[in-house]
């Protein structure tokens, strides 16, 4: 890669927080650094993993809504967890926290148990607490 | 408090923490030096171990390797130490900045408030230096990151004890018995070596040049066997090893032909400027790969002939490999 070369493609996947270092050789040969905001396969390539998590964690969402599972399960899904790195984070055993998925056991959570939740997933108290049902 | 310390940004975060670490000692190594003399290159593709839903694959060794063979190789000696108890984790921390030492940490993203959205999976084998404390906030290196940052303590915490696979479990290490002068020479030339046998040498078809002709094979196979939506997402898979975790570009091997620029400079071998120009041909070739593969996830649909333009640049690049270290065997 020349130096010209360097890809300025910004997808905002940085958000522009930080840009990645690259190597590339100069006009003599020599290799130098340069900064990047992005290249499109790459951008491409992460934007294509995002959209296949956010579509498992819609099919998820959609029994939320349905009232088949609790909202920790879409948040769950949303944060790609599965239930034993979830009980890891929260020192339950997975039994428990897969208990928490049903809405039955869900709505009888204490507050505080939902704010450490809420933390973890780290989402607001408010989005466990009144998560829209349509 | 805050240390005397330097914070340079690189590609990488644990070549980046090493060479941080080490210019705090007066050990003047780039990033690419660190990475060569560590034998930071490689490639691996193992199909049974699924990362993300996707095929594994990795385009260096494990993590922590590096450090290990570029301080080896040196002749320094690494302290490292891990925890059970956060709270003694982060007396010690507090007790090593005390004595004057910046401190390398293994943390995990997910809960790394500073960084972008978009990256933070559940990846635990990210590397930063803490030089300081003022107040609540530790003063943080995060090489990947333009300029040096802060955590509050909760936050430096709850990633120094982020939950899953590579489990940082407070992992802290820096470097003892520095030594007062360094064998550059015998440093780059030991790396070298390591990776020329790692490229080559290992006799099962998942690692090195084997493990990239093995790739092409799969990739090939893909559309058939798995239908377009999960074939895309694992080529997609192997594209963000290559290019996302900080490689600088095209799975390290821009790097690479940076190290061996240095290295033909250490070594006085003027071969190794040749080989690094392959590597940079070489390093080109990946890019074309990442683009063609880039054409099939972005269309989403079935195109058995895109996987196939694919799977040839990669065995392209697996014979152009072979060459360059054999090459260097030979040239070491």
């Amino acid at each position: 890669m020349k130096k010209d070369q360097i890809p300025q493609d910004d997808a905002n996947l940085l958000e522009g927080k930080t840009r990645d270092l690259c190597y590339a050789v100069d006009e003599n040969g020599n290799y130098i650094t340069g900064l990047s905001t992005g290249w499109d396969p790459k951008n491409a390539a992460l934007q294509h993993a995002l959209d296949f998590f956010n579509e498992r964690a819609e099919k998820v969402k959609e029994k939320v809504i349905k009232g088949k599972l609790s909202p920790l399960a879409y948040f769950m899904e949303a944060r790609y967890m599965d239930a034993a790195l979830l009980a890891d984070y929260m020192e339950l055993s997975k039994r428990v926290v897969k208990r928490h998925m049903k809405p039955k056991f869900f709505n009888k959570l204490e507050d505080d148990v939902l704010k450490e939740y809420a933390e973890i997933l780290r989402i607001e108290f408010s989005d466990l607490k009144d998560f829209p049902t349509s | 408090m805050q240390l005397n310390f330097e914070h340079h940004q690189s590609a990488h975060c644990e070549n980046g923490v090493t060479s941080n670490l080490f210019k705090f000692y007066g050990i003047d190594a780039s990033e690419p030096l660190i990475f060569g003399m560590g034998a930071g290159i490689f490639f691996s593709y193992l199909p049974f171990v699924k990362v993300n839903h996707a095929p594994g694959s990795s385009f260096r060794p494990m993590p922590g390797l590096v450090f290990k063979r570029a301080a080896k190789n040196l002749g320094l000696s690494i302290y490292r130490k891990k925890y059970r108890n956060p709270k003694k984790a982060m007396r010690d921390l507090d007790e090593a900045l005390e004595q004057g030492k910046p401190v390398g940490l293994q943390v995990g993203v997910f809960h790394l408030s500073y960084f972008p959205d978009p990256y933070r999976f559940h990846f635990n084998a990210h590397n930063l230096v803490v030089f300081g404390k003022e107040g609540d906030n530790y003063l943080i290196s995060d090489p990947v990151m333009e300029t040096s940052t802060t955590l509050t303590s909760k936050e430096l915490q709850r990633v120094r004890f982020a939950k899953g696979i590579f489990a940082p479990k407070g992992q802290i290490y820096y470097p003892v018995n520095v030594p007062e002068s360094v064998n550059l020479e015998v440093a780059v030339s030991k790396g070298i070596k390591k990776a020329c046998s790692d490229m080559l040498g290992i006799p099962i078809p998942f690692f090195g040049v084997k493990g990239i002709k093995k790739l092409a094979g799969d990739v090939r196979k893909w559309p058939d066997k798995h239908g377009n939506k999960k074939a895309a997402l694992y080529l997609g898979a192997i594209i963000r090893m290559q290019e996302e975790i900080g490689t600088g570009g095209a799975g390290f091997r821009f790097m690479y032909a940076a190290f061996l620029q240095e290295a033909a400079q250490v070594l006085g071998i003027s071969a190794l400027d040749e080989l690094s120009e392959q590597m940079t041909a070489c390093g080109d070739l990946w890019r074309e790969f990442a683009i063609s593969s880039a054409r099939i996830y972005k269309a989403r649909e079935k195109s058995g002939e895109n996987y196939a333009a694919s799977a040839d640049i990669l065995l392209q690049i697996a014979d152009m490999e072979k060459e360059i270290f054999t090459g260097l065997k030979k040239a070491i």
